[in-house]
This record gives C-alpha cells, sequence and structure tokens, in this order.
C-alpha cells in the first residue's frame, strides 16, 4: 500500500459525519456487500451529543470474523448504557473495497451510522491474534490518522488496544496509545471518565501527553510512549517509566463477579452469516487445569464463574429475542462448569415455541465420558462429529504440557461416542512442543489408530481426524522460555505423521501452516524493534495475514533482514532465567518465579493436578487481587481423571507428586 | 392415515433501503429467525435436521430493492383454520421482528397444492436506473430494443461461454417517469430510469442482460422489482396483490379476494 493515495485527514473530515453517501454507489461492486451495512438486531443507533465520548470499537479482521466478538459486544453496550458516551463498532474492509475507498478518498467507517473514524475520540481494537497486527495500522491509516503515535496529536482519535494479545503489546508500542490489561468491563468506563474531562476543555492543543499521563495512572492501563527501553546489545535490559507517577509494572483488570456483568445483554444478530452466528453465553472465565501451553488458562485466572440462575436467563431471554435456535456456552472447559449436566437439562427443556429443538454447544470438550454423556443429552438429533483435545501423542508429553490426560481417558471417551452413535472423532493436537521426540509425534498416530480400531467394535467405518497445529510459546505461560520449533522442524514432524498414517484407514490428517506459526512466534514474544517490521510489511501490502490467501512469510523475512534483525533470535532461542522479557513491565497476576519453577516441572515431566481440588500452588493470580475462584462447586465433577492423570473411580485421593518449591507465600 | 394437512399462507414484503445488499441466502435466515421470534406455529421437516418449510420465490440479486418479495411458509395442521393464527394479523404480528428495510405488505391463503412461486411466476417488472443515459438517450435505447429481432447477450457458464437471445424475454420496455419509483425508493435516479418486463422462462432475464444486449458499455444504477406476474385461469395478475397502497406504500395492505390486475407497462 505504499503507493496508496493519503485519506484526507481528521481535520478536513471533522463534522462530515456519515460517508454512507460516498459509500453506497460502489458497495454493489465489493464481495459480501452486507458487510459493511450495520442494521443488526440488537443495535440501535447510538445517541450522540456535543458532550459525550465516542469510542469506535473495531476488530481488525473481516466483519464475518469481528462481529460475534463477545468482548466488543459486551463493552459496546457498558458504553452505550453510559449518558456521558457512546460507542459504534468497525472492522477492517477487505481488499476489494479498500482499493476503492483510497482510490475515492472514503474513510474508514463505523457500521452503525458509517460516521468517519477519525471522528471518534477512541478507536479501539480487539488484539486476538498476533498475524492481524498489520490490519491495525491499515485501519489507523485508512481513517486518515497517523499509524505512529508521536505523531497524532489532539485532533486525532487515541488508538486503544486490548485482548489476549496486549500481554506482550510490544512489537505495537510505536503505534498505540493505549493498552488495556485484562477485562474490561470496568476500566472502559474510567478511561471514558478522563476522555470526558479532556472533551469538556476542548482537547487544548498540547493536552494529549498530560491526557495520556492522566490514563496511565488507571489501573490496567499502559501506555507505552511513557516508558524508556534500554538495550544490552540484542538484549533487553530494562522497560522503565519516564515518570515516578507512571507505574513500573501494570497490572491487568480482573472483573470479581461476573454476576454482575449479564452482558452481552442485546447479543448482535447480523443479517449475514458470520462465525459462531448463534446465540453465545459465557459461563465462566479463567481456567485452573493449568495446561502449560494455554495462555488463555494462564492470563484469565482466577475461575470466576456466572451464578447458573443467570446463564438460564440469558439463554432463554436471548432466544426469545434473537430467534437463534441454537446456544453456546463459552469458556474455556464448558464442561467445569458446576451444575453443567442441571444447566444442559433446563436448556434442553425451554419452550421456544417451536416445533425445532434447541442445538446446544458446548465448546472445549473434555476428554472423558462424563463430557460424551453431557453431548449425548444434547445432541438428540443429528449425530455427526465430536471434537476432542488430547493435545500431545504420549503420556510423557502431556505431563510436559499437564494436560493430565490419561489414554484411558480418550478411549473411555471415544468409545463411548462411537457406542451411542457419534461416527465421526476429530482430535486436535499440538506439535514442536518442549522436549518432544519422535516417539511422542508418532504417538499421535497411535492414538488415531487405536480409536478408529474402537469405532470398528460400533460401525463399518469409523473416522478420525487428526488436527495438528505448530506449538507456538506465548507470554505469561510456563513455555514463554521455550525456543519455538525451526519451520523446518515442524514440516518434518508434519511429514513423519503424514508418512505414518497415510496408510492408516479412517485416519485424516490435517495440519496448519508450519510458516504462518513460525510468524505468529515472532510477534509473540517480540520486542520494540519489530515495530519498524510491521511498518514494511504492511507498507507493502502485508495485510490480512491470518488469511492463507495473503500471507506472505517472505514479506516477514524480508522486512527483519532489512532492519538487522535476526529472526531465529527471536522465534527459535530458548530465554534464560535472568533474561529480561519484553513483557516483564506488565503483570497477568502470576509470579514470574511460579511460571519458572512450571517451567521446570515441565522439563522434569511433572504434571500440576488443577487447583481446584488440590492446595493453592501459589500462581498469585487469586492472592494478588484479594479474589478468590468462584465457583458453585469445588468438587471435582464425575468422570475420567480430571486431569490428575489417575482413575479417581476408584477411590484414590488426588495425587499431587511435587518437586520441592517455595512454601506458599514466600518470595524466593 | 394421511398425515393432516399443513396450511400455507403467502407473504408478500418488500425490501428497500441498506438491507439491499443482502443476499437471499441471508435473507433466508432472516425469515426464519424472525418467524422463531414470532412464535408462529411453523411447520418442520421430519429427519434429523428438522428445518423450517420455507418456499422462497425467484431469488432477488444483491443490492437490487424489491416491493414484490414473495415468501411461502407451512404452518402446522390447522393453524389457520382453527383462528390460531389471523391472516389479517399476520403482518402486524411479524413486522417488529424484521430487520429495517424489510416489510410485509400483504399476506394471503394458498392451497398446499398450488404451484410453487418459482414455477409460477412468467415474468417481472423492473425499473432501472441507467446513470450514462440522459432521458432522450434512453428513448432511443428502447427504440433500438424494441426494433431488434434479436438481442444476444454472451455469459460465462461453466467456464465456457454461452449467448442466448434475451429479446424474446423483453415482454415490454419503456422510458419510465421518476415518479414511477415506489414511495419506499428514498433515492433520486442518477441517469435516465427504465421500465422494463422481464420474461423468467426458460432462465430469468436480468436488467443487466437487458442493458448488456443493447449496448455492453452501459451499467445499471439502482433497481427495483417493482412487479412479478404470474396468471390465474388465464388472467394475468400478482401472487398476492395489493388492494391499494396506503400513502407511505411501505404499510399493511389489507388483503383482496379480487386480483388486481395491472394493465401491461
Amino acid at each position: 500500500m505504499s503507493a496508496a493515495p493519503p485519506i484526507p485527514s481528521a481535520t478536513a473530515n471533522a463534522g462530515s459525519s456519515s460517508v454512507w453517501r460516498a459509500l453506497e454507489p460502489h458497495l454493489p461492486k465489493v464481495a459480501k456487500p452486507a458487510r459493511y451495512i450495520g442494521l443488526e438486531d440488537g443495535a440501535p443507533a447510538s445517541e450522540r451529543a456535543p458532550h459525550k465520548v465516542g469510542w469506535l470499537l473495531c476488530y481488525p479482521d473481516t466483519y464475518e470474523i469481528g462481529l460475534p466478538n463477545q468482548g466488543l459486544q459486551i463493552l459496546r453496550e457498558i458504553v452505550n448504557e453510559r449518558d456521558d458516551a457512546y460507542a459504534e463498532r468497525g472492522y477492517a474492509v477487505w481488499s476489494d473495497l479498500e482499493a476503492i475507498m483510497r482510490r475515492e478518498r472514503i474513510p474508514f467507517f463505523s457500521v452503525e451510522t458509517h460516521t468517519s473514524a477519525a471522528e471518534f475520540d477512541a478507536i479501539a481494537f480487539n488484539l486476538s491474534a498476533e498475524l492481524t497486527y498489520t490490519n491495525v495500522l491499515n485501519c489507523v491509516d485508512l481513517a486518515g490518522v497517523p499509524v505512529r503515535s508521536d505523531e497524532r496529536d489532539e485532533t486525532h482519535p487515541l488508538v486503544v488496544v486490548g485482548g489476549h494479545c496486549t500481554y506482550n503489546p510490544e512489537p505495537l508500542a510505536d503505534f498505540v496509545d493505549l493498552v488495556v490489561l485484562g477485562d474490561g468491563e470496568e476500566v472502559i468506563g474510567e478511561i471514558t471518565d478522563v476522555l470526558r474531562e479532556w472533551r469538556a476543555e476542548g482537547k487544548r492543543p498540547g493536552s494529549r501527553p498530560n491526557v495520556l499521563r492522566a490514563l496511565a495512572r488507571v489501573e490496567g492501563v499502559y501506555v507505552p510512549s511513557l516508558y524508556d527501553v534500554a538495550y544490552d546489545g540484542p538484549f533487553l535490559a530494562a522497560v522503565t517509566p519516564r515518570f515516578p507517577d507512571v507505574p513500573e509494572q501494570v497490572e491487568k483488570r480482573t472483573v470479581a463477579d461476573l454476576g454482575e456483568w449479564p452482558y452481552p445483554k442485546q447479543q448482535l444478530v447480523p443479517l449475514t452469516e458470520v462465525v459462531h452466528d448463534r446465540l453465545n453465553v459465557e459461563v465462566f472465565r479463567g481456567c485452573t487445569r493449568g495446561c502449560r501451553f494455554c495462555q488463555a488458562g494462564m492470563i484469565t485466572r482466577p475461575v470466576r464463574e456466572r451464578p447458573a440462575e443467570q446463564v438460564r436467563s440469558m439463554i432463554e431471554g436471548g432466544l426469545a429475542r434473537t430467534g437463534y435456535d441454537e446456544v453456546t456456552l463459552t469458556s474455556l472447559s464448558t464442561a467445569d462448569f458446576s451444575g453443567i449436566e442441571q444447566t444442559v437439562d433446563d436448556v434442553m427443556n425451554i419452550d421456544t415455541g417451536s416445533a425445532q429443538p434447541i442445538t446446544l454447544g458446548l465448546p472445549s470438550l473434555r476428554v472423558d465420558a462424563f463430557t460424551v454423556g453431557l453431548a449425548n443429552k444434547i445432541q438428540n438429533a443429528r449425530r455427526t462429529g465430536l471434537t476432542f483435545a488430547p493435545e500431545a501423542g504420549t503420556w510423557r508429553m502431556r505431563q510436559v504440557i499437564n494436560k493430565l490426560i490419561r489414554e484411558e481417558d480418550l478411549y473411555g471417551a471415544v468409545g463411548s461416542a462411537y457406542s451411542q452413535g457419534w461416527r465421526r472423532m476429530k482430535l486436535y493436537f499440538l506439535t514442536g512442543l518442549p522436549s518432544e521426540t519422535d516417539e511422542d509425534t508418532l504417538g499421535i498416530a497411535e492414538l488415531a489408530k487405536n480409536c478408529v480400531a474402537l469405532g470398528r467394535e460400533h460401525h463399518k467405518n469409523p473416522s478420525v481426524t487428526v488436527s495438528v497445529g505448530g506449538f507456538v510459546p506465548k507470554p505469561f505461560t510456563p513455555f514463554q522460555w521455550f525456543g519455538q520449533n525451526t519451520e523446518d522442524e515442524l514440516r518434518r514432524k508434519i511429514n513423519l505423521l503424514k508418512d505414518t498414517t497415510r496408510k492408516m484407514g479412517g485416519v485424516q490428517l490435517k495440519w496448519h501452516d508450519p510458516r504462518a506459526s513460525v510468524i505468529e512466534g515472532l510477534l509473540s514474544r517480540g520486542d520494540r524493534r519489530l515495530g519498524r517490521v510491521l511498518e514494511l510489511v504492511w507498507r507493502r501490502g502485508g495485510v490480512f495475514q491470518e488469511w492463507g490467501e495473503h500471507f506472505d512469510e517472505r514479506l516477514w523475512l524480508d522486512a527483519m533482514a532489512e532492519c538487522g534483525l535476526d529472526p531465529d533470535w527471536y522465534i527459535h532461542r530458548h530465554r534464560t532465567e535472568d533474561e529480561v522479557l519484553p513483557w516483564d513491565h506488565l503483570s497477568a497476576g502470576l509470579h514470574k518465579d511460579f511460571l519458572w519453577m512450571d517451567w521446570q516441572d515441565a522439563l522434569a515431566e511433572v504434571g500440576l493436578p488443577d487447583c481446584r481440588w488440590t492446595p493453592c500452588y501459589d500462581c498469585g493470580a487469586c492472592t494478588g487481587y484479594s479474589i478468590e475462584h468462584i465457583v458453585a462447586s469445588a468438587t471435582p465433577p464425575a468422570g475420567g481423571s480430571q486431569g490428575t492423570g489417575v482413575d479417581l473411580s476408584a477411590g484414590h485421593s488426588v495425587p499431587v507428586s511435587l518437586t520441592p518449591r517455595i512454601p506458599q507465600g514466600a518470595k524466593p | 392415515m394421511t398425515p393432516p394437512r399443513t396450511e400455507r399462507v403467502r407473504i408478500r414484503y418488500e425490501k428497500f433501503g441498506r438491507i439491499r445488499f443482502t443476499s437471499h441466502r441471508d435473507v433466508a435466515r432472516v425469515w426464519e429467525r424472525s418467524l422463531r421470534r414470532s412464535r408462529l406455529p411453523v411447520s418442520y421437516s421430519e429427519g434429523f435436521s428438522p428445518r423450517p418449510r420455507l418456499r422462497f420465490g425467484l431469488a432477488l440479486a444483491t443490492a437490487h430493492e424489491s416491493c414484490g418479495e414473495y415468501l411461502d411458509v407451512d404452518l402446522e395442521p390447522g393453524a389457520v383454520s382453527s383462528g390460531l393464527v389471523d391472516i389479517d394479523e399476520l403482518a402486524s404480528l411479524v413486522n417488529p421482528t424484521l430487520p429495517p428495510g424489510m416489510t410485509i405488505q400483504a399476506v394471503a391463503h394458498v392451497e398446499p397444492g398450488a404451484p410453487s412461486l418459482q414455477e409460477s411466476v412468467d415474468s417481472c417488472t423492473w425499473l432501472v436506473d441507467v446513470p450514462q443515459l440522459t432521458v432522450g438517450e434512453a428513448h432511443d435505447l428502447v427504440e433500438r430494443a424494441l426494433a431488434a429481432d434479436e438481442l444476444p447477450v454472451t455469459r460465462e457458464r461453466k467456464g465456457k461461454s454461452v449467448t442466448d437471445d434475451i429479446r424474446p424475454n423483453v415482454l415490454a420496455l419503456r422510458v419510465a417517469d421518476p415518479d414511477e419509483r415506489p414511495p419506499a425508493a428514498d433515492w433520486q435516479p442518477a441517469g435516465a430510469l427504465l421500465r422494463a418486463e422481464l420474461g423468467t422462462h426458460p432462465r430469468a432475464c436480468r436488467p443487466a442482460e437487458l442493458l448488456a444486449g443493447v449496448d455492453p458499455t452501459l451499467e445499471e444504477g439502482r433497481v427495483v422489482r417493482i412487479h412479478q406476474w404470474t396468471k390465474v385461469d388465464g388472467v394475468r395478475c400478482e401472487p398476492v396483490p395489493l388492494e391499494a397502497l396506503p400513502p407511505e406504500g411501505a404499510g399493511i395492505a389489507r388483503l383482496s379476494t379480487a386480483h388486481a390486475i395491472e394493465r401491461a407497462s
């Protein structure tokens, strides 16, 4: 996009409001124009007023991917319920429309009122995937706003990011004004308060730095421009605040009681097809299973369950209001929700006034027969397939990653599913895990083969699809020190599996592009020096890198070379305990020494059972914020080994085998 | 014993404004959700994956508007005859659940054995804005088109070029007055407005094909389907006629038993 004509600046556009008249004549010429029209049910036009703070809440990918994002929907409602603010939504426009917009000088817009993005006080992005970062730059540029934060002034909106990727926002540090860590429900109001004052004072020339200083004092808000970065050769020496009132370490925000936030109350119902096109009700946040590869499970601790009664009323009200016939109970491990069986029964008994049964979805199925029993209640209609995620092929490997599922658990689940009418199983695995040997990799094929054999006892042609992803180490996990496998090594392991499964009847192998895993790894643990790389890739047209047809590894590697940066050093190098990590000045509540010990436990092949029913490991997430896991029941739900690796039905106490650790509460 | 018969209602609705950018598939999903929200006793298919029994008429192309779209809905046996569903109230029940720009205009009771909308519609009347044409040029175009013995149009089909003569499907064509736009069309013509009746057999002729047949450089602007035509007992009529449009044109017209007949345009 280097040759792209500039978009009119914010000042040139001030007060121009809707771009709809300019946009509409071009929409018949672009693919899926319904992406750009808004009109979703549940999205009444926000009421604007001069005193109100305007938020443009964006997802840096297409409408189909971004619309269902629950975080943005929650924040949209919370802002719109205030009388001093309004929120609208924006999504990355596909390349065909972007070309027209640049040619016709139509700026990036909100889908509700087609207001130019530059007219909002803040443009906020949800960051869920590293490969969308260049789209953030593209949206800001398409808004007619300078992409680098040091080139923006009072006439420009603030650029804000939130979401899981913000636990290492350093590659985006040059481009964003604010980074918000953790749950957004409360903090968005505190940021709005500061912006309202700024508006009331007329955003005087030169006032922008003061506003950023004030925002840096809001807990959970990180302002990258207020920190100095010192290097020691290629290594990071320190990231330090430039002013005494700016926190040395920024803590994430955690909403203590999900029951106080029954959002979204009006889930948006799109007019055109999107992913997850159904009612979604979040049943809990956080996870205690402690899978070491899983960033989501680490950074969202502690567990906070929504009261079962509220779950029921949100489902019942949501189905009646939206007209959906499908609801999904979302969380990181929905079978762990206390009283899940009762909730499932209740949902199946809701009277929708229609002869058609409600379809209930449980994502992230646990690997045990209990879960299959749950699925059996739900799937009173079509039994096509069930998906499980054993993640690794051998017990040794699963101890390393702390996914303590025995082979018996998997076979119990799969056997039970086949016997109850399911014919197709999908199994998710990671490859490129720490200490993985070829025996571990081939264990994946072995498990699949045994699952097919189990299926043959019940059906003629059972099928097992094995989906293999390349492991990408993420910040604030015990694997943050691990040097990621190279593209060649990932490819070799995938080929090993291809060769082994080729002659296995009933086993299909699918895999993710290892090139994309490597670039994801570059950004996930990168530092501020990658800002130049991001900008180069974006200027050369490297947008929509999540999309196979757009992803271009060459763009990234060339940009790295031009910036004199070594991909190996960033991606494939093991970090040492004393290394300053680019996210050390941020906090997800987890003690770094806890993560390091968990990393050592991993290498020693020692598993750590679920902390919901075993003693606290003092990871820091509960104690640091003075909250506890909020669960209706701390009893392990029925079935399987429940992440302990032993058969609980045999009357064992939960076995905890720990290497000597620092006593609870003590600091090294 | 034969299962009790479902009861079919035929809904006539309009589609105007921003929602014109939704596709035929999108509109089908919108209807499914709206009918569930209004809790109408819609009949569902049997089997493992029950679907509501809805039948749509000729697809309206994405970006086209219409004040003559149709949908057949099968209701559970006895729904209408027992008085559970009042056909006169159906529009006011369902309209609040439809997105802005989609509005039910009329509803009729249809015999379940009646021919489907797809089969029975023979032609459609269109208003087509042609931004590239002045009114004078449009008159020339109409004259040329009607005088032509054939209007060959080439299109891609399964990777091959196919040439059709669309002239037999150009049943009527004239320059229209801007006032002929339906009241819900909130736009001004950018160029000349054409009014065309185009046949649907063996393949529905599209407004863009009419333009391409006369002059391949012409592009359509706004397009509105204003009528679909069928025959009942040899008499040309609309599948569900509007007795009279209320002043705004977007409201609910009461159903008339007599078929309103429009003279050929």
